[in-house]
């Protein structure tokens, strides 16, 4: 508490000090507590929206929760003609889009964090972040477009390929048999993995670039290879950052919508296959909240906004309670 | 204790006053004229308020933010008419205080990628277009598609179905239709804006489901008249009621709202879906608009106002964006139902 007043209190006093010496300090107890209002001020303001945002969702959600109790939940069905509507179908594209890309975003990242902060020659480093960052720069609508207009027509010319050979493994093939549309929950999930690798990556590097070069110099000194140096060196020393940025990146491609509503193929059936069209939570809404005219039916999709804003929360609350236990154990070890 | 109590007093306030503008802002929406709905009929109404401005200095704020959007804020009393493309019932209007008429007369059609397969060689018919729908009929050289085509070479290719995503007025018309033609369809599916669909993939807007068309081979799918025409897409020629084969075309449209008596129907509550005639295209639509009974009452002159104007004087301006104008008798209909119900 006195560490933020006398840091806050700072510039006002230098400010002073320049002016006059003798301007004495009860001129500057006001502005202090003012500045300070303010700033709590707009503190209160975002934990106030959040809460507000959640208490209308579920006041708006209440009549679809309240019809279909926890069956919503677990239901398939999502039929407007006759108002009898259930979220499974919509959670499980999210989670399962949201999966396949963070299963092929963390590695790419890592493998350019990787590159840039250590194996790059430094020429390089500059051009390959500006570019990676302005991947990050691209509107999601955008990339939906690119989604639906190049990589589909040719993820399509794929599909055979991988219906005839990943297709007849045994087990997860049948992940991979189905027409070849190019559309659907596979392409979604790479479409996803490429918007969210920008941000992951990003972080990566950063903390990648910071990581003391004493550690990594000891580690090379002992006969480390690369690859010892960021598994046992760089990886242990930034595993926290890395956590946060990969759940940054879970956390956006939970929610996208626009890229995700042009090419996940929008079918509201459960499917094995992950070349079938599927749907995800944010896309249903875009798709159908302008027309819901049935105050069930609005009612179900803002429960299903409420679903959606429920799982961001879980996956934020998991990353930090993962990133308290590494920090324990961490201590642990020193003790 | 006493900085938590003020934050409280400042939170309140701000409430306060973001609430008094909502307030304003609903006051003002109200005695302007602006318009919201339906996405179909966008184009007619903004083509046709372009000129009427020019014509009367009048200018009219058309939002295309979707008919159940247009239905709530008519409600709501924030817009000063809405449109839909699903009629209301007579019951939800008398329940609601409101009142309906058409505006434009349009049509949809089924679009296919079949490779060698030219724009309109293809016929099809609605009971088979549903069982397509339904996910009965799989493939391209089906028998039933074959007996319809005698002549065409129609390949040994899976059907793709492809749909609207986003709830539209666009797929109300189609199932409406299909839910004429097939029980099975009627029973299992049915008519709204957005449906429990059996099979098949989901394009946004009719370009989406364009995009998938032109992208998947062996895909179907159904857009509206005018993209058809602006795009150049290969149209299926359909079978109907009275067992002709015809094109899309406006006149078709038009044969389908000769065929209803608007004149007759209470609150124009028709859908011109599976009319019978010869030269008459199955798959008709329109659009309805919406006023509110309470409105005050120069509000509503203003919009009659508007549309009669668009029923003398924006004719050719509908034909050429694929609109077919209302029949003579359905706007002189549409002039004594102002007179009952709003004394204009």
């Amino acid at each position: 508490m006195k560490g933020s007043e006398a840091a806050s209190r700072a510039p006002l006093e230098l400010h002073a000090a320049s002016e006059q010496k003798s301007a004495g300090k009860t001129s500057v107890v006001p502005a202090d507590f003012l500045f300070r209002s303010l700033t709590a001020f707009f503190a209160f303001v975002v934990a106030a929206t959040l809460v507000a945002i959640m208490g209308s969702l579920v006041l708006e959600g209440w009549p679809a929760l309240r019809t279909f109790g926890w069956k919503f939940l677990i239901t398939s069905t999502w039929d407007p003609v006759s108002n009898d509507f259930g979220a499974l179908v919509f959670i499980v594209g999210t989670l399962v889009s949201s999966l396949i890309a963070m299963l092929i975003a963390v590695p790419v990242s890592f493998g350019i964090a990787l590159f840039i902060s250590e194996l790059s020659p430094s020429w390089l480093r500059g051009p390959v972040s500006a570019v990676i960052e302005l991947l990050a720069a691209i509107p999601s609508i955008i990339y939906g477009m690119w989604g639906l207009l190049v990589f589909a027509p040719w993820f399509a010319q794929i599909e055979p390929w991988m219906n005839d050979h990943l297709g007849a493994l045994p087990g997860i093939g049948v992940l991979f048999q189905g027409p070849p549309m190019g559309i659907g929950m596979l392409t979604a999930g790479i479409v996803l993995a490429i918007m969210v690798i920008p941000f992951i990556a990003s972080i990566m590097r950063d903390v990648f670039m910071i990581t003391p070069a004493t550690l990594k110099e000891s580690a090379y000194a002992l006969g480390s290879t690369t690859w010892e140096v960021a598994r046992y060196v760089i990886l242990p020393y930034t595993r926290t950052a890395v956590t946060g940025g990969i759940f940054l990146g879970l956390g956006r491609a939970l929610g996208e919508t626009m890229a995700v509503t042009f090419i996940i193929g929008n079918a509201n059936n459960l499917s094995a296959s992950l070349l079938m069209p599927g749907s995800s939570i944010a896309s249903v809404i875009a798709n159908e909240f302008t027309e819901a005219t049935t105050h069930l039916y609005k009612s179900s999709l803002l429960a299903l906004g409420l679903i959606l804003f429920v799982i961001t929360f879980i996956v934020l609350v998991f990353a930090k309670l993962m990133l308290l236990r590494l920090d324990n154990s961490l201590e642990g070890k020193k003790a | 204790m006493i900085l938590n109590r003020q934050l409280f007093a400042k939170a309140a306030a701000v409430l306060a006053v973001t609430g008094a503008v909502g307030l304003a802002a609903t006051a003002n929406a109200a005695v302007s004229l602006t318009g919201a709905g339906s996405t179909w009929v966008y184009p007619l109404v903004a083509k046709w308020s372009a000129q009427y401005v020019k014509d009367t200095g009048i200018q009219i704020n058309y939002k295309s933010i979707g008919s159940g959007g247009g239905i709530a804020q008519i409600k709501a009393g924030t817009v000063a008419f809405g449109a839909s493309d699903m009629p209301l019932t007579p019951e939800e209007l008398a329940k609601a205080g409101l009142i309906q008429f058409p505006t434009a007369i349009a049509g949809e059609d089924l679009v296919y990628n079949l490779p060698g397969i030219k724009p309109g060689e293809l016929i099809l018919s609605g009971p088979l277009v549903a069982d397509v729908y339904l996910g009965k009929v799989k493939k391209w050289n089906d028998p039933a598609i074959a007996k319809l085509n005698p002549g065409v070479k129609l390949p040994s290719m899976a059907i793709t179905v492809v749909h609207r995503s986003d709830g539209s007025g666009t797929t109300f018309t189609f199932a409406d239709y299909l839910s004429k033609v097939s029980p099975e369809w009627k029973s299992k599916v049915g008519a709204n804006t957005s449906l429990n669909w059996p099979v098949g993939v989901g394009g946004k807007g009719n370009e989406g489901v364009a995009a998938f068309v032109q992208r998947i081979p062996g895909s179907i799918g159904y857009v509206e008249y005018a993209y058809i025409l602006e795009n150049k897409l290969a149209y299926a020629r359909m079978i109907n009621r009275d067992g002709k084969v015809v094109s899309p075309s406006l006149k078709g449209f038009q044969n389908a709202a000769a065929h209803v008596d608007f004149t007759k129907a209470k609150d124009f509550y028709v859908i011109l879906t599976g009319q019978p005639g010869p030269g008459t295209w199955p798959i008709s639509g329109c659009t309805w608009q919406i006023l509110r009974k309470a409105a005050p009452k120069a509000t509503n002159e203003q919009v009659t106002k508007f549309f009669d104007w668009g029923f003398e004087k924006g004719q050719s301006m509908a034909e050429s964006i694929a609109f077919g104008p209302l029949p003579p008798s359905t706007v002189k209909a549409i002039k004594a139902y102002w007179k009952t119900n709003l004394g204009i």
